[in-house]
């Protein structure tokens, strides 16, 4: 049974269409990265599977076990977190916020949740500390804890190393392949570091003039594939 | 200096302008807090020359309850600009700035053109600066005042969690399934109140300093957002209560001796925060 299934889907803001007629399936365990230059829509793309963007033609179905709120999301940082004063357990603690239900206050449960994910992603001890003296890596994975917090099954990340460097960068690599191997969550992430993408994913959804869709070892082999890594070297 | 003291609270009308003094304060800095980091410090100043825009209509249609008037046209004005803040066409800055300038020149017009007092600049500067309207409250403006300052300081506690995680990320709060809409149009609505309610207290002009000079002195000092805002709740009612026996004893303007004490704190607290941050 899929986890989630594009089906003849096409994105873009207003009327506009950036990618046209996508047709995925992802399954569970998966890791699928989202390959693409900027402004070929995959962040939009992914807007549109948390359903933050209608689709303008076509459908994002959630597979039967799988809900809406069910998907734990890691945004792009926002100039507004830059500065904000908040602690690291604030912030992760802000994923167990629930949707649906009226409840103002956080349980004992959520908080238990919180801290379990602290220690997922090695920052409990970070726990209250000012999320805005952290460093860039340690940020992230305070939004990936927070992002845990919201989901078991599926993570959806917008280039999560975008800004890190190299040593933070394998580091959160890592983590988030032994999220995907260890407790078989699901990922779907964007990335411009296509090294990484054919290292640690399953599959690969490449968007812009050329759409590929498939295993990572078929985007190799393909044309697409060859092209974009042979540029990416250069 | 304790004695004068004595003798004044024993007139209703400074006890009331201590009560609503201190409501207001407190309202202001608790969501002033949210309104600083999601950078709408300014809705505040924009808010209150709509306020004052609406003011001048209900005078010059002689309404006897101002409030039917000027707090529906407030709330709507506070939805659409925090509205334009997702929409590009025109930016949340200029959007406040078209609006504060246009309905303020609005109000002063027909004040001027359908004037029914003698002394209008004074009608215009009570206005203004709340030079000493909160000494003129009557019991129903002081219950009405206590009435939706302990709603907006509920609200404020039971949405508490929410509205932290929609100030710091409202596209992860939307992308779990949080209605952030119905969210951002309830602090719309709120702030319009506190706009509505802080005139009476500091006048149209200086309401900005209600809503920004707690949350920037808590941020100076403070790491997380719960000690932020307990700060900022504090030092705010603090500045209010200096500000009010400071006019009392020396005969100050109540309004921009409260704001005076707000910018008093956030020196001590930027000083603090130098000093500490070397050590």
């Amino acid at each position: 049974m899929a986890l989630l299934t594009l089906r003849n889907l096409s994105v873009g803001y207003d009327k506009d269409i950036i990618v046209q007629n996508l047709n995925v399936t992802v399954n569970a365990g998966d890791y699928l990265c989202i390959l693409g230059e900027n402004g070929s829509g995959k962040s939009t793309l992914m807007k549109t599977i948390l359903s933050l963007t209608p689709p303008i033609v076509g459908e994002v179905i959630l597979g039967e076990d799988l809900l809406r709120n069910e998907i734990g999301y890691l945004p792009q940082q926002t100039l507004v977190q830059k500065d904000f004063p908040a602690s690291v357990f604030e912030i992760v603690l802000s994923g167990c916020q629930k949707a649906s239900a009226f409840q103002p206050f956080y349980s004992n449960a959520d908080k238990e949740t919180a801290r379990r994910n602290m220690e997922r992603m090695q920052i409990a001890d970070l726990a209250s500390h000012a999320y805005k003296n952290l460093s860039g890596g340690q940020q992230q994975r305070v939004l990936l804890a927070r992002a845990l917090c919201a989901t078991k099954k599926l993570l959806l990340l917008d280039e999560p190393v975008a800004g890190l460097d190299p040593k933070v960068t394998n580091e959160l690599y890592d983590l988030i392949q032994r999220l995907n191997k260890e407790d078989n969550i699901t990922i779907i992430m964007i990335s411009h570091d296509i090294g990484a993408a054919v290292k640690y994913a399953t599959h690969i959804l490449h968007i812009g003039q050329h759409i590929f869709s498939g295993t990572k070892e078929a985007y190799v082999k393909s044309e697409t594939g060859k092209l974009f890594m042979t540029r990416d070297a250069t | 200096m304790i004695e004068t003291l004595q003798v004044y609270f024993q007139y209703p009308f400074v006890r009331y302008a201590f009560i609503v003094g201190i409501l207001i304060s407190l309202c202001s800095a608790l969501f002033g807090v949210t309104l600083v980091l999601k950078r709408f410090s300014f809705i505040g100043d924009g808010l209150s020359h709509v306020a004052f825009g609406a003011i001048a209509i209900a005078s010059v249609l002689n309404l006897t309850n101002q409030m039917l008037l000027v707090l529906p046209l407030t709330i709507v004005s506070a939805v659409l600009l925090l509205r334009t803040g997702q929409n590009t066409k025109i930016k949340g800055d200029a959007a406040i700035a078209m609006i504060s300038v246009a309905t303020m020149a609005f109000g002063y017009l027909i004040m001027n053109v359908f004037s029914t007092s003698s002394n209008l600049s004074g009608d215009v500067c009570t206005t203004l600066f709340g030079s000493t309207s909160i000494l003129t409250l009557t019991r129903n403006d002081v219950f009405l005042c206590v009435v939706l300052s302990v709603a907006v300081v509920a609200l404020f506690i039971l949405f508490y969690n929410k509205l932290f995680a929609i100030t710091f990320d409202e596209t992860f709060s939307k992308a779990i399934g949080v209605n952030t809409d119905r969210y951002n149009l309830f602090i719309a609505i709120v702030i319009a109140v506190i706009i509505v309610l802080a005139m009476k207290l500091v006048g149209s002009l200086l309401i900005s300093a209600l809503v920004v000079f707690p949350a920037l002195c808590a941020m100076r000092l403070f790491k997380s957002f719960k000690a932020v805002t307990l700060f900022a709740a504090a030092i705010s009612v603090v500045c209010a209560i200096a500000g009010l026996l400071i006019s009392i004893l020396a005969g100050t303007p109540v309004g921009s001796t409260i704001v005076m004490m707000d910018v008093f704190a956030f020196s001590v607290c930027y000083v603090f925060d130098v000093i500490f941050s070397r050590l």
